[in-house]
């Protein structure tokens, strides 16, 4: 029968009174702990899915819709441009450009974005075949991985799009099916979440739909066209944007490219970092405000520790006399306090940890729609490390002025009293 | 194995008690007798180092209190002075056992169950081992405070006022149970009470006003 166990008794004994502030503390943490683990996961995100992205290239429009519907495909399009306009930049020759990559968007299959590019996007994100091949006909798609998890879709199945990102019976296209030919590897960037094609399939199935009404022959006359030198061979074709690397960061000319392009063409070029910047600085309004809030619950709940451990304390005035006369000596009794204190705010801690890392785990299924991106709650960030040595000093600086005072009890008093 | 001499005390404002002196050797009883209010409470405290006197001494097996620190006071009280308070004050979330258990630790002893065990069959409360305190009759909880006294085998044991809720026989009966107890472990025992019944039962006697 150690002083802990004793501190240990005394909380259970008495699970009623401490309830609330085990609750609350645990609310407070949990919060906090959510809020890094969203934060830890959500710019992991941003940041993976930044890929050496120096520039995108895309119609006129909000610049932060632009990225985030070409690097993140979270919005839609602010538009086509034709490959006309954007001839200069498809062309392989290109001075200053390393890779450039098209993308044609539209369609969507259970929210996953079917895009009409060329294999220089698994470059840019460093994505590997995993099963069957790279796209190459018309109608062949190569999905991510997280496609293959989330739809069950596997090499040589078939499946038909909806139009936009509604997963919506009515708006789904009526026209021949894509073909599964390979599965990507888990690259941890939003390719997992997309289905690859030919640009040439968006505009089939786009312009058919479009055009067409009736029973129509859906295969196409023209060959496919997947290269950039085979898309300069359809300048009237739109696409919707561009995402380029450059050759040379530093170069003075690389430098003034995307002013000359917004000022002198009707595309717009948009920084990837410089834009998602913009987007962290208005997000962190929102959770600098909510963290401020757990810290405030946090401090609160320290504060109804703080007053649990009083009461509890001046309760067992006696018990506190009884140790003393046992053999106890102050210092018994201000551990004893203080190690009920430490217990109170671990399970306190562990509450909170269970709220954040359970929450975050039921959360992820609709974060992931909403952000193309896996989440999970069954993951330890050095955050969580901080939280538990903050929670525990915070236990013990509730439980001082307790200590203090039951290490000072006049045992005399507290045994001669009648009751 | 106690003694005291000239023993005072004064609470802020007030008078000075004194008090006559305690003497009672190993296996023997001491009586001390005195109405409500007179400072019995105030005697036994001073006998058991919870309070420290204003005047005179008290000496447990030839320990002077007033010479040991308040650390080094509540080690010695823990291994050579157990108390059984006329309230029976006990750890309200252990059980029987562990009430006992606490108290060998407390006083730096090693736990040892087998002599706790022992000493609750001796008291007849042997089945009540695992109950909580609560669940157990005033009679049953009057034996564990006898126990839990016992139990570091002390030096003195200090018992207040152990009888004065009896009835005629059962405060024979817990006397018997208390003399024999402490011959039984060696011990000094002091009984201070109101309680006249005990007045021509024990010999060795001292009366406070």
């Amino acid at each position: 029968m150690s002083v802990l166990k004793l501190a240990w008794k005394n909380i259970v004994s008495n699970p009623l009174n401490l309830i609330l502030s085990i609750i609350l503390f645990g609310l407070g943490i949990g919060l906090i702990s959510f809020l890094m683990l969203l934060n830890t996961q959500l710019s992991e995100n941003f940041e993976k899915n930044l890929a050496d992205i120096d520039l995108v290239i895309g119609a006129k429009g909000s610049p932060l819709q632009m990225i985030l519907c070409s690097m993140y495909h979270i919005d839609n399009p602010t538009g086509n441009i034709k490959v006309d306009e954007a001839k200069a930049f498809l062309n392989p020759g290109h001075p200053l450009l390393e890779i450039s990559v098209p993308l044609s968007l539209g369609d969507s299959y259970k929210r996953h974005r079917i895009v009409g590019t060329n294999d220089g996007i698994l470059e840019l994100y460093n994505a590997q075949l995993d099963q069957g091949k790279i796209w190459a006909q018309d109608l062949d798609v190569t999905i991510g991985a997280g496609v293959a998890r989330a739809t069950g879709l596997k090499i040589g199945d078939s499946f038909k799009s909806s139009h936009g990102f509604d997963d919506d019976a009515d708006l789904a296209h009526d026209h021949s099916a894509f073909n599964v030919v390979g599965i990507l590897k888990p690259s941890g960037s939003v390719v997992d979440q997309l289905i690859l094609t030919n640009p040439s399939t968006v505009w089939a199935v786009h312009d058919h739909t479009a055009e067409d009404h009736e029973g129509h022959d859906h295969r196409h006359h023209t060959p496919p066209v997947r290269s950039n030198e085979e898309l300069l061979q359809h300048p009237e074709k739109d696409i919707t944007s561009l995402l380029i690397k450059y050759k040379d960061k530093t170069n003075y000319r690389t430098l003034s490219l995307p002013r000359a392009i917004n000022e002198h063409t009707d595309m717009q070029a948009a920084s990837p970092p410089y834009e998602i910047n913009k987007l962290y600085s208005l997000i962190g309004v929102g959770t600098d405000a909510i963290r401020w809030l757990a810290i405030l619950i946090a401090f609160v709940s320290a504060i109804s520790i703080f007053i649990s451990l009083y009461k509890s304390m001046k309760e067992r005035k006696y018990e506190l006399s009884l140790i003393r006369v046992m053999g106890g000596s102050r210092a018994t009794l201000f551990m004893l306090i203080v190690i009920e204190g430490i217990i109170l705010s671990f399970i306190g801690f562990v509450v909170g940890m269970i709220i954040s890392h359970g929450g975050m785990e039921i959360m992820s299924k609709f974060l992931q729609a909403s952000y193309r991106y896996d989440f999970t709650g069954w993951r330890v960030i050095s955050g969580d490390a901080w939280l538990f040595v903050g929670s525990i000093t915070l236990g013990i600086v509730a439980a001082l002025i307790p200590a203090y005072q039951a290490s000072y009890t006049d045992i005399h008093k507290a045994l001669s009293e009648k009751n | 194995m106690i003694n005291t001499e000239n023993l005072s005390f004064q609470y802020d404002n007030e008078e000075l008690m004194s008090f006559p002196d305690v003497n009672c050797d190993a296996g023997e009883i001491m009586l001390v007798l005195g109405q409500s209010g007179v400072g019995k409470t105030t005697l036994l405290h001073l006998l058991s180092g919870i309070i420290r006197a204003k005047g005179g001494s008290v000496s447990i097996a030839g320990q002077n209190l007033s010479e040991l620190s308040d650390k080094k006071l509540d080690h010695f009280r823990g291994q050579y002075i157990g108390v059984i308070f006329q309230k029976f004050h006990f750890i309200k979330s252990l059980n029987v056992l562990e009430n006992l258990t606490i108290a060998q630790k407390l006083a730096g002893k090693p736990i040892d169950e087998n002599r706790c065990k022992e000493l609750l069959e001796n008291l007849q409360i042997g089945h009540k081992i695992n109950s909580k305190i609560n669940e157990l009759s005033q009679g049953e909880i009057q034996r564990v405070a006898i126990a839990r006294a016992l139990v570091n085998n002390p030096a003195v044991i200090l018992a207040d006022e152990p009888t004065s809720a009896l009835d005629d026989s059962n405060c024979q009966a817990v006397l018997d149970l208390l003399s024999t107890q402490a011959k039984q472990s060696g011990a000094a025992l002091v009984i201070v009470t109101h309680d006249t019944r005990l007045k021509d039962m024990i010999d060795n006697k001292i009366t406070i006003s």
